[in-house]
């Protein structure tokens, strides 16, 4: 069982993460929280000095945290992005599609399960910010690069 | 008095507390008092049923009857689909949930 | 119709396979209730009154032959022979057990279709008109939009946890028969500069609070749809309301936020997400639209209908509309018989008319929100043979549009969320007004009944609508007029005091007979009480 879960390169950022409001106020913390109602936008500025976002889910089934990661992600933050909280199996494949890197969730994952649900789905219908080309890419190669 | 009903967990089937396991029969249905909610989550956690929950009901001349329609009409089956409740046979039985 | 490619098959194989999990999982015990719900409720399982209940989806309301049959075989193989086709035009089936659904769909996905984001928060079943690419009004075909929007919106990975359910329409024709301006976001396509692009409405719906939405912008072209859905949809995910499910749905963020400004910061988004190369080419537009090219009619063909019979007469002329096509018929099929179950039909039936979309519609039929089925390419030369065809089964019922051709939702006999039950009081309605000469009299007239405020049974927007409340555990019924779903979309009226079933079945009588006292030359219902309003009808009925 994973009691924390990465897909990056490396070692997972150690720094505590603060709040939206603290790391906006100041400029030595990099490592910031986002909580469902803050809008990730607030962060754009200051991508540069962050090593880690941590977006949490109080309960899985708000999803405002998929558009705060692949906010960050469509404005080029290359930092972990860590998905914590009620994170579930069931949710991992949309969050790597959202750009989370790395996950901890309140109850460790089966890392079989895990495994499974992220080579299930061998084609994806969208474009975002994982890198997988969409269907309609597929289907028409030669007019999309991507 | 207070009786247990839910849906079995694999067929969905509406099932009512019998005091030694759960019964299609609303008429099977037992007094729980005080222990339905320990019961609901006993039950529930060995997956014996889905969704329990405790109601108010009373015993008639016909027997055991919800107090609520909408229980009553989980007892007998759609009223609109005589064929398809628990008492095919009775043409009025629809009349009972009223 | 549209096929799928093996892109499409293998996503709802790998679906299939990921619900066996799921299901694997919780009758394990590995998942509990809580966390299955959401789950299941995403694939369209709900646990209902008397068992579980499976909603499949019916992509824009249009079916193949074949998958139609699939849909007979599975009531009779897996619930009690019959299933009930929906004003969302799914169909769902009642008695299904939890153990049964992974392999009801894999039958599904052998005929190329699912039952995923039929529930949940995420986006539903994208609805279409049922006369789409046969009717003379319209400016394209809407279902190759719909269908890039089923493909992007399946699975979307930002937006399958939002604040509340969302329902996406399209439409291309001046009329409006699918309610689109009560949708979530309601698309029409319009043409301009010779090209087609899409007007864009936000903010419709029903349930506690209806809305008829106001439009957010003139023209959306083809290859920006997607970036300009994605643009809606975050902004309705940062700000929809969470602490309230009652207000969670977007007309209510709409109506908060205030139309202006909400288009303000769509637009904004709008900006950012049209440089991330989000849309498909215009080749993929292509390549779904080249599956729904009309198929190959027939030229030469006699446009004269034998008139003989008047039983058949009368069908044709209440059932059967004009098509694009010379030689051809738009054939409407009742799911109201006399005192029936609107949109319910028998294993037999499904078979039945599977069979004649394969014979005389060129193997395609469509379901319509009304909660009855269309067979689209008929020729005229074979109406009659149809017809009685339909009649051996009971589905040539000539109502169309009619008071006895009423949308009721499941209610209190199937549905875990219901208050009162719609069905027997359609039944009743449907026995009162029988009569062929009546109903012809009274017209267009549309009821629709509800049994809870969700307003599955379209209730606001019914000419007449009927709502279903729990007095102190005893059913009750509010009366409401001059709802519309078309292209004159308003929200219902309510006359005042509620009524028992038989009560507002009188009611709605009284509400009839002043209609017809009071009409003018060629008013419908809807005309005669927007004309002269509430006040005599409140006083015919409570007088």
């Amino acid at each position: 069982m994973a009691e924390f879960l990465s897909f990056r390169e490396g070692e997972a950022a150690q720094e505590p993460a603060v709040t939206v409001e603290a790391f906006t106020g100041q400029s030595n913390a990099t490592a910031v929280r986002i909580e469902p109602g803050e809008d990730a936008r607030e962060l754009l500025p200051c991508l540069d000095r962050l090593a880690l976002v941590e977006v949490n889910f109080p309960g899985f089934g708000d999803g405002r945290g998929y558009s705060a990661a692949r906010i960050l992600r469509e404005a080029g933050y290359q930092g972990e992005l860590r998905a914590v909280g009620d994170v579930l199996v069931d949710q991992i494949v949309a969050m790597r599609r959202c750009g989370f890197d790395s996950f901890r969730p309140d109850k460790p994952l089966d890392d079989a399960a895990v495994e499974r649900a992220l080579t299930r789905y061998a084609d994806v219908y969208q474009k975002s910010v994982d890198g997988r080309s969409p269907v309609w890419a597929k289907r028409h190669p030669e007019k999309t690069d991507g | 008095m207070k009786i247990l009903t839910g849906n079995d967990l694999v067929t969905g089937d509406v099932v009512w507390w019998a005091g030694d396991g759960w019964s299609r029969l609303v008429g099977d249905a037992v007094d729980v008092g005080e222990r339905g909610d320990e019961l609901a989550r006993a039950e529930e956690a060995a997956l014996r049923v889905v969704a329990p929950y405790v109601i108010d009901a009373t015993v008639t001349d016909e027997g055991v009857r919800p107090a609520h329609i909408k229980d009553r009409i989980r007892a007998l089956g759609p009223t609109v689909r005589p064929d398809l409740t628990l008492k095919p046979n009775d043409a009025d039985a629809g009349n009972w949930v009223i | 119709m549209y096929r799928y490619d093996n892109y499409d098959q293998s996503i709802v194989e790998a679906r299939v396979d990921e619900f066996r999990d799921q299901v694997q999982r919780r009758l394990t015990g590995a998942l509990t209730e809580d966390q299955f719900k959401p789950l299941r409720l995403m694939n369209g399982l709900y646990l209902q009154l008397h068992a579980y209940m499976l909603r499949v989806a019916i992509p824009y309301g249009t079916l193949s032959g074949r998958q139609m049959r699939k849909l007979g075989e599975i009531a009779r193989k897996y619930d009690k022979g019959y299933g009930h086709f929906t004003t969302r035009t799914n169909i769902q089936y009642n008695w299904i057990k939890l153990a049964d659904a992974p392999d009801i769909l894999a039958e599904l996905a052998g005929v190329e279709m699912h039952a995923i984001q039929t529930s949940g928060n995420c986006i539903r079943n994208i609805s279409s008109d049922q006369y789409a690419g046969v009717s003379a009004d319209e400016v394209a075909d809407p279902r190759p939009w719909a269908e890039l929007l089923r493909q992007w919106s399946s699975f979307h990975p930002e937006f399958t946890y939002l604040p509340r359910k969302f329902k996406i329409c399209v439409i291309a024709a001046e009329e409006d028969r699918a309610a689109m301006r009560l949708h979530d976001i309601g698309l029409k396509l319009v043409e301009r500069d010779g090209a087609i692009g899409a007007e864009v409405y936000a903010g419709g719906g029903m349930g506690r609070t209806p809305m008829v939405s106001p439009q957010i912008r003139d023209f959306v072209p083809e290859d920006e749809i997607v970036s300009y859905l994605e643009a809606c949809l975050r902004v309705y995910n940062r700000h929809g309301r969470r602490d309230n499910k009652y207000k969670a749905r977007i007309k209510i963020l709409v109506h908060e936020l205030g139309v202006e400004e909400y288009k303000r910061q769509v637009e904004e988004e709008f900006a950012h997400m049209r440089t991330l190369g989000l849309n498909p080419p215009t080749e993929e537009l292509d390549r779904i639209r080249a599956h729904f090219a009309g198929p190959d009619y027939e030229t030469g063909l006699s446009d004269a209908i034998d008139r003989s019979d008047p039983a058949f007469a009368l069908w044709v002329d209440r059932q059967v509309v004009a098509h694009r096509a010379p030689g051809y018929a738009i054939v409407n099929i009742s799911l109201k018989p006399r005192g029936g179950i609107p949109g319910d039909a028998s294993a037999e039936q499904i078979e039945l008319v599977a069979a004649l979309a394969e014979q005389y519609s060129l193997d395609e039929l469509r379901v319509t929100h009304a909660q009855n089925l269309v067979l689209p390419h008929v020729r005229k030369a074979d109406l009659y043979a149809v017809w009685q065809k339909l009649d051996e089964a009971g589905l040539a019922e000539a109502n169309l549009d009619l008071i006895t051709d009423i949308i009721a939702c499941p209610g209190l006999d199937y549905c875990s969320l219901a208050n009162a039950r719609s069905i027997p009081l359609a039944q009743k309605l449907s026995e009162r007004f029988a009569a062929q000469d009546r109903q012809a009299e009274l017209g267009e007239l549309k009821v629709k009944i509800s049994g809870c405020i969700n307003a599955c049974g379209h209730h606001h927007a019914g000419h007449i609508g009927v709502l279903g409340v729990d007095r102190k555990g005893v059913e009750n019924f509010q009366l409401s007029l001059g709802g519309s779903g078309a292209e004159d979309a308003s929200v219902g009226q309510i006359t005042g005091p509620g009524f028992s079933e038989d009560g507002v079945v009188d009611a709605i009588e009284k509400v009839t007979d002043l209609y017809l006292a009071e009409r003018q030359e060629g008013e419908r219902f809807l005309d005669t009480y927007r004309r002269i309003g509430m006040k005599p009808f409140k006083e015919a009925i409570y007088g």
